[in-house]
């Protein structure tokens, strides 16, 4: 369940209380994030919306320990993470957070397979169960049979299913996506948004989404309206589709 | 070990970029070789010299003779082992070009004298029986292909023999007891040149090296020898075989502050160029390090990167150092006689490996730091 009012349990899987985030720029201040609360539970699909500056990315990065708030907590799993080092978020992030980039973010000197198995080469994995775990990845995706290719050897759709295996392949607490299906064509997005309602689905990933795309957030079970810095709309699916429809 | 996989394909991202980069560094490392070995060539004479010996020289200079009749009196200051005398003979084989020394010598006690400098007993007895007798340095025998019974032609340009011929039969090879020993002398007997020289030359010797019993007592011995002829006509110069060799030296001028400076520029130079390779080739890539450091590679992770893909470059670059274990001796070779032995010593070869490290290290830490502080959403936002 999502709730971003403030009053969600205390076991949520994420939760965000009075989140601020001001930038400076030149000598005016930027608040791009102000009071948001959010609640977010295990095996939530959950889609953030809103137009070009409104803080979606912010709040992204916020999320996976990529940023520091200037206000407020973000608690994942019982750690709280805004107050942590730089080291240790570093540490955390390559245990909990899987991440998905509009522009797919492969190292292009690398394999399928190799890319895969970079956040694996943190662990203290052997090299053979590393191999496992990287097949069993690009399996789910759907690319078992390419894991020997280079990124320029894939399609777009594919580079993005090989970023969503390296995002999966640790097993991470939740995976942030931002605009998966940015760069990509329809048919190549509907088949990456499939993998990621799947994963969803049949593997209880919990995923936060940004996206532009009103066809792709629809595939969230919940839709979140970001304008001016604030959540300003919760919505189940159901609901989101019941509103469209009126 | 599991990173380098990472490093070595970063590395081969632009192979035309890697290639001349480690060329550089190749070619520096070879200069850097051959620079070494020069030095090491000039400075030689005074680190293989032997602390026990002293040589006494005309106070006026080395090309000012001494009269023999001093031999006896310098051998009866305590102390004094063995003295033996030679001159500078300055000739010429076939062509100017073929330089190589030849030393007019006292066969009683060069080898009492020289004892590093090898030469079999029956050579040296068949020497000693043949008044044009020669013992010549194995580097030079090699260098003109000659063999021990072979008759040499020499032209001398000094005493007031310019011109005169002199023929040698080689006796015998001698060997340095070290592989830093000069092998390229050219012994002949007093007695042949006394025979030939004008009368005022017959009795006077180029310089005397003497052989005392304990180092310690070089300085008594030396200033004994040079009080011994205070005032006289012939005054001298005695001084430690150390002294006199790093004094021959720096008549060619300070070897190796020439040397030290263009070895400084060669290595800042390069500094530059694999710097800015690797400023460049990390601001290629700003996007990927923040995927890296997103995905949880620490910040000393990927400055280590960096600086592996640097050093990597660098102790690639030693193959300049394999080159010049090659091609040194080969030119050592062809400038015989017209420089000391050219050697490339494993500490030559150390010293080259611990400069590319250096080199490789400073050219990569600015870029490192830098990747290091890279802010994970800044770069993410590059593409």
């Amino acid at each position: 369940m999502v709730r971003v009012d403030g009053s969600g349990a205390a076991g949520s899987l994420i939760q965000v209380r009075g989140l601020d985030k001001t930038y400076r720029r030149g000598n005016e201040d930027i608040d791009v994030l102000q009071g948001l609360n959010l609640d977010v539970d295990k095996g939530d699909f959950v889609a953030f919306m809103g137009p070009s500056g409104s803080g979606k990315t912010t709040l992204l990065n916020l999320l996976g320990g990529l940023d520091v708030p200037t206000r407020g907590t973000i608690s994942v799993a019982g750690d709280e993470i805004t107050h942590m080092s730089r080291d240790k978020l570093t540490h955390w992030r390559a245990r909990h957070v899987g991440f998905i980039f509009q522009m797919y973010n492969l190292i292009p000197v690398l394999t399928a397979f190799h890319n895969v198995e970079l956040p694996l080469l943190l662990t203290k994995l052997s090299k053979a169960e590393r191999r496992k775990h990287v097949e069993t990845a690009l399996s789910i995706v759907g690319l078992g049979e390419r894991m020997r290719h280079y990124p320029r050897e894939l399609s777009g759709g594919q580079e993005q299913r090989v970023a969503i295996a390296r995002a999966i392949v640790a097993d991470p607490t939740f995976l942030l996506c931002d605009e998966p299906t940015g760069d990509l064509d329809r048919k190549s997005a509907d088949e990456v948004m499939d993998l990621v309602k799947r994963l969803v689905n049949e593997h209880g990933k919990t995923v936060l989404m940004v996206t532009h795309d009103p066809v792709v957030a629809r595939q969230a079970n919940t839709t979140l309206h970001l304008e001016k810095g604030v959540l300003v709309e919760a919505g189940a699916r159901q609901a989101a589709v019941a509103g469209g429809a009126s | 070990m599991k990173f380098s996989r990472l490093i070595l394909a970063n590395l081969f991202r632009k192979k035309a970029r890697l290639v001349l980069t480690i060329g550089s560094f190749a070619v520096a490392l070879f200069l850097f070789a051959l620079l070494g070995v020069v030095n090491d060539a000039f400075s030689r004479g005074a680190d293989v010299v032997s602390a026990d010996r002293l040589v006494t020289i005309n106070r006026t200079s080395i090309i000012n003779t001494i009269p023999l009749s001093y031999r006896d009196e310098i051998l009866r200051i305590p102390g004094v082992k063995y003295v033996t005398h030679d001159n500078w003979f300055g000739g010429v084989y076939q062509d100017p070009k073929n330089f190589f020394p030849q030393f007019v010598i006292d066969p009683e006690n060069q080898r009492q004298v020289f004892p590093e400098l090898i030469v079999p007993d029956d050579q040296w007895n068949a020497f000693l029986k043949d008044r044009q007798g020669t013992i010549v340095g194995a580097a030079t025998m090699q260098r003109f292909g000659w063999k021990i019974g072979d008759r040499i032609p020499i032209t001398t340009t000094i005493y007031g023999l310019a011109g005169k011929h002199f023929e040698f039969n080689i006796d015998g090879v001698y060997h340095g007891a070290k592989p830093e020993d000069d092998e390229t002398q050219f012994w002949f007997q007093w007695e042949y040149f006394k025979e030939s020289v004008p009368d005022q030359l017959k009795g006077q010797v180029g310089w005397y090296t003497i052989r005392i019993a304990n180092p310690d007592d070089a300085p008594r011995i030396a200033k004994a020898i040079d009080n011994m002829y205070l005032n006289s006509p012939y005054e001298t110069k005695t001084e430690t075989e150390s002294a006199f060799a790093q004094g021959w030296v720096k008549q060619f001028g300070n070897i190796k502050f020439l040397i030290v400076s263009i070895g400084t520029v060669v290595f800042f130079t390069l500094l530059l160029v694999t710097g800015n390779t690797m400023a460049i080739s990390v601001r290629e890539r700003t996007n990927e390090l923040g995927v890296l450091k997103a995905i949880g590679f620490s910040d000393r992770a990927v400055l280590g990167f960096i600086l592996g893909e640097s050093i990597v470059i660098a102790l690639a670059g030693c193959v300049g150092l394999l080159l010049a274990l090659v091609a040194i001796p080969v030119l050592g070779r062809a400038l015989a006689g017209l420089l000391p032995p050219l050697l490339v010593t494993a500490k030559t070869l150390a010293y080259g490996v611990i400069a590319a490290l250096v080199v490789g290290f400073a050219s990569g830490i600015l870029p490192a730091y830098g990747a290091m502080r890279l802010s994970v959403v800044n770069a993410l936002r590059r593409v």
